[in-house]
């Protein structure tokens, strides 16, 4: 491919390295979050840092970038041949290493150029330059491809645009090595690619970067080497000469093979369990947008339902609006649960009638972080550990014990607040607090966000298990690999309508990309 | 394994109450020992009891996110009017015009609730509206601010009087003692003891996580201790203050109602995190509206007392009693984002501000310098749960960032 061959030109033709981190160790009170980590960057080179969640991966560019300061961390950081002792974040930024955090840093209500230099105003002697400002701004937008104002607020423009702002306000720091900690899990495939295609132009330009990611298709797009990490250790390098596949890469990560992703499963599918019939919805707030539009859907006992579509398609909106109008205003429609009509008007009525909707969002819709793992499990059904109101607290200690054994909850107790769990523990209490409600249909929203392959894997398999005894799952899910992998049927939604019904035989990504692009181009065309 | 929590789960608490044992002790020391004598211990409850109860309904408030009501030092004042205006201008019954009072509390908190719940007004601004209006009302139904009383002795009796004795007493090593006192702390003992010892062996009948055998008795030795100290002082002065028994009852309802019950409950999960609560199928703004409403029937509660104990109305009573009962929740361990706390943390904290002001004024310090104190202590007791958090994982609040579709 001449990608590949464009890469393997300039590794050879670049040899002088940028970044070394040799020997960093790091440690926190009772964890070695880092234990002799090794990494390696040379110039003009994208090299992607590759671990589970809790691997160390973020510990490593905090100490890198300076959040750390010196002192804190043992081990030694070499840039550009010199030592550095980097006292706070600015210290780093100062000869040129910017890190972008997964959740942008960037002020809504200020304008784009506002934004592109907080704490590195245009001014003199403090007072602002705004003429300098925008038009400074208006050049690095044009690097890195922003065609919009830079009087524009930040809150009136995407994320796929934000993620730009903060690479076009690194480039305005004089950027020589920028860290991206997960850039792209809020994107959606197109902004996404766009946003990958911008590192590889900057590459070109002279400034490299390391990419945190759990999307290894991306890593293997634009990638020039991996430094894999496993339990704060860092476990090798593999370069594009070499083998960089996927499995590749998830063998070092989870350290042994793993030959299926998706764990098998014996269909025993039976009568329809839910059926969602000609459902609209409109916007909560411009009540004139149809946000789901005529969705006719149906889930059977025993049945993965896998529902496809780009971010927006209105396939979590579709989700909540069944769950007892937990979105939406205007809703009409019918919904069926075993053969009869109900009217679910409030949550609670959701829940009772069997039904559970499982967010994407866990942190800001689904777990109470600052409660413990036992509150946020029982939170769903008080009433299976409560008598006349009054909770029994032996009761739910042991409920919440059976269930953290059940989901295979990694942690000694139940009594620890959720939010010192790892994201994909957090994710099984999730979960947890949704079979503890005894639901017998799912609506799992991302059920596998921001989650390392490893517990993935588990969580495929708590999905198995409860189609195993009879619930039925409706998943909905932006990685189409995930959706080819654990459903029986997919439906393709675009646009608040179902675009096409398939079943999963033979079904190919492609086949999916198509039905949506399809369905794209004819909105255009009206 | 863990045993159960006492020890573990309120570390704050714990430091709080080691912290109050510790200003006992130094006021003990430079009082000479007045601080502990009978007749100040039962002041302290007479004084502070208001404090104490308004600091509960102040936490149910400051669980559902932070939320604190500004109103309350103003309805005291409106409350304690209107029971004046009730049983000494217009002679009405004395038991007829609390329940009148109560309801009253009731409905200004069921209006102050709609606006909050219902309406979305943030709870500051409703309550500040309501801390307006409020002494105004008061002012305007007192004529302009006149002071009314005295009450009826049958009135009065609810803040400054005491139980009655059941037989005259008793006299111990030569001292005269309030045989009720004594009864009731022992009973209290007993009663304490013989729960936690039939609640650990129903746990060890159900396969139930117990109580370590030293834990569990050195529980039991801590409570019986205080409680009896407590009641001995009690019973060598006039015996129980009537106050007392309405506190206990109230802080044992709301420990009930915040540590056991599903709406308890609900109030953390609000405070932690509203729109997980909310799909999780609890009724948010219903809960909201029960806060406030109840936060204005406890107000109510503490506006007999306060009057009951001035023997008057006052235009001016009750004024900055909202920053005591808030000080208190937040001394006493209250996230001041809501989520965390618990009444008896509440207690603990209204009891520091309580005895810092008595012990202060037993050693003739001005006023002015109290209120030093008390804010530097607020400052102090909030910064060092901070500070020793600093390194622990905590609930990201609510960043104000761009994250349009956070994830994590």
């Amino acid at each position: 491919m001449n990608l590949e061959l464009q890469n393997a030109y300039q590794v050879k033709d670049n040899q002088n390295i940028i970044l070394e981190m040799n020997d960093i160790t790091k440690e926190f009170p009772g964890v070695k979050a880092l234990d002799q980590v090794n990494i390696q960057v040379r110039e003009n080179e994208i090299h992607a840092l590759c671990g589970e969640n809790g691997a160390g991966k973020s510990t490593l560019m905090n100490v890198l970038s300076g959040i750390y300061p010196y002192g804190t961390y043992e081990g030694e950081i070499y840039y550009q041949g010199k030592l550095c002792r980097f006292r706070n974040i600015k210290d780093s930024e100062r000869i040129g290493i910017v890190i972008i955090h997964q959740e942008l840093a960037l002020v809504p209500y200020l304008s784009i150029a506002e934004n592109m230099f907080l704490g590195n105003e245009q001014a003199n002697a403090g007072v602002i330059d705004w003429d300098a400002t925008y038009q400074k701004a208006s050049k690095y937008m044009a690097m890195v491809g922003l065609h919009e104002n830079p009087r524009s607020l930040i809150k009136d423009i995407g994320v796929g645009k934000q993620q730009l702002v903060e690479i076009a306000k690194a480039l305005a720091k004089n950027v020589k090595l920028l860290i991206l900690d997960e850039p792209t899990s809020s994107l959606n495939e197109q902004d996404a690619k766009n946003l990958l295609d911008l590192l590889l132009r900057l590459k070109d330009q002279g400034i490299s970067s390391i990419l945190i990611s759990h999307k290894l298709n991306e890593i293997n797009y634009c990638a020039d080497k991996i430094t894999i990490i496993r339990d704060g250790k860092s476990i090798e390098t593999l370069t594009r000469e070499e083998d960089i596949s996927e499995e590749r890469i998830i063998r070092g990560m989870v350290g042994r093979e793993m030959t299926n992703r998706y764990p098998a499963r014996e269909p025993n599918i039976g009568e329809v369990a839910m059926e969602i019939r000609n459902w609209n919805v409109y916007h909560p707030l411009y009540s004139e947008r149809k946000v789901v539009d005529d969705v006719t859907i149906n889930v059977r006992k025993g049945e993965v339902v896998g529902i496809a579509g780009l971010i927006g398609a209105g396939r979590t909106e579709l989700c909540m609006s069944v769950f007892g109008r937990a979105y939406g205003t205007g809703i009409s429609g019918q919904l069926i649960i075993n053969g009869q009509e109900v009217h679910l008007k409030d949550i609670p009525q959701a829940i009772k009638a069997g039904l559970a909707y499982i967010t994407e969002d866990r942190k800001g819709d689904g777990l109470v972080i600052s409660n413990s793992i036992k509150h946020n499990i029982t939170m769903s059904r008080p009433a299976f550990i409560s008598n006349h109101g009054i909770i029994d607290k032996d009761l739910e200690t042991k409920r919440a014990k059976e269930l953290r054994a059940q989901l295979g909850v990694k942690t000694p107790t139940v009594e620890q607040n959720v939010g010192n769990l790892s994201g994909g523990n957090q994710q099984k209490v999730l979960i947890a607090k949704w079979i503890f409600a005894e639901p017998e249909i799912l609506m799992m929203d991302e059920p596998t966000r921001g989650v390392d392959v490893g517990a993935k894997y588990e969580i495929y398999e708590i999905i198995n298990d409860l189609v195993a005894q009879g619930k039925s799952v409706l998943m909905v899910s932006s990685e189409l690999p995930e959706i080819l992998g654990m459903c029986d049927r997919i439906y393709v939604m675009n646009e608040g309508h179902i675009v096409a019904e398939l079943e999963n035989k033979g079904v190919t990504q492609e086949m999916i990309m198509g039905y949506i692009m399809e369905d794209s181009k004819g909105d255009i065309g009206v | 394994m863990k045993k159960k929590k006492m020890f573990t789960g309120n570390m704050r608490e714990l430091t709080m109450l080691v912290a109050l044992v510790l200003i006992i002790v130094f006021f003990y020391i430079f009082t000479d020992g007045k601080i502990l004598k009978p007749m100040n211990i039962s002041n302290l409850i007479n004084q502070n009891a208001y404090v104490v109860i308004l600091a509960i309904g102040m936490l149910l408030c400051i669980l559902t996110g932070g939320n604190i009501d500004l109103s309350v030092g103003s309805t005291v004042a409106f409350v304690g009017a209107c029971a004046a205006i009730f049983i000494i201008e217009w002679h009405w019954n004395v038991y007829l015009s609390i329940g009148l009072c109560l309801l009253i509390g009731i409905l200004l908190g069921m209006w102050q609730g709609f606006w909050i719940a219902y309406m979305n007004i943030p709870p500051f601004i409703t309550t500040l509206s309501g801390m307006l209006v409020f002494r105004g009302a008061t002012l305007l139904i007192l004529k302009g601010g006149e002071t009314i009383g005295p009450f009826p002795k049958e009135y009065q009796s609810l803040s400054t009087g005491f139980l009655p004795d059941i037989g005259g007493g008793i006299t111990l090593f030569g001292q005269k003692l309030n045989l009720l006192a004594l009864a009731v702390g022992i009973a209290i003992v007993v009663i304490f003891c013989a729960m936690q010892i039939i609640n650990n062996i129903n746990r060890k009948k159900k396969g139930y996580e117990t109580d370590s055998a030293i834990a569990l008795i050195v529980k039991m030795l801590g409570i019986s201790v205080i409680v009896l100290y407590l009641f001995y002082k009690l019973a060598s002065f006039k015996g129980i203050p009537t106050v007392l028994v309405i506190l206990g009852i109230l802080l044992l309802v709301y420990s009930f109602f915040t540590q056991k019950t599903v709406r308890g409950r609900h109030l953390y999960a609000i405070g932690g995190n509203m729109k997980a609560a909310r799909l999780s199928g609890i009724k948010t703004k219903q809960m909201m509206f029960f806060a406030y409403t109840n936060m204005s029937f406890i107000a109510a509660i503490a506006g007999l007392v306060f009057a009951a104990r001035l023997n008057s109305a006052s235009p001016v009573a009750g004024q900055s009693f909202e920053m005591d009962a808030i000080a208190s929740c937040f001394i006493g361990g209250a996230s001041a984002y809501g989520g965390t706390g618990t009444i008896s943390g509440a207690l603990i904290g209204a009891l520091i501000m309580g005895v810092l002001n008595n012990g202060m004024s037993l050693m003739g310090l001005s006023q002015n310098l109290q209120q030093v104190v008390k804010g530097l202590v607020l400052l102090l007791a909030v910064a060092m749960d901070v500070i020793s958090k600093t390194n622990v994982v905590r609930a990201p609040r609510a960043k104000k960032t761009a994250t349009a579709v956070v994830k994590s």
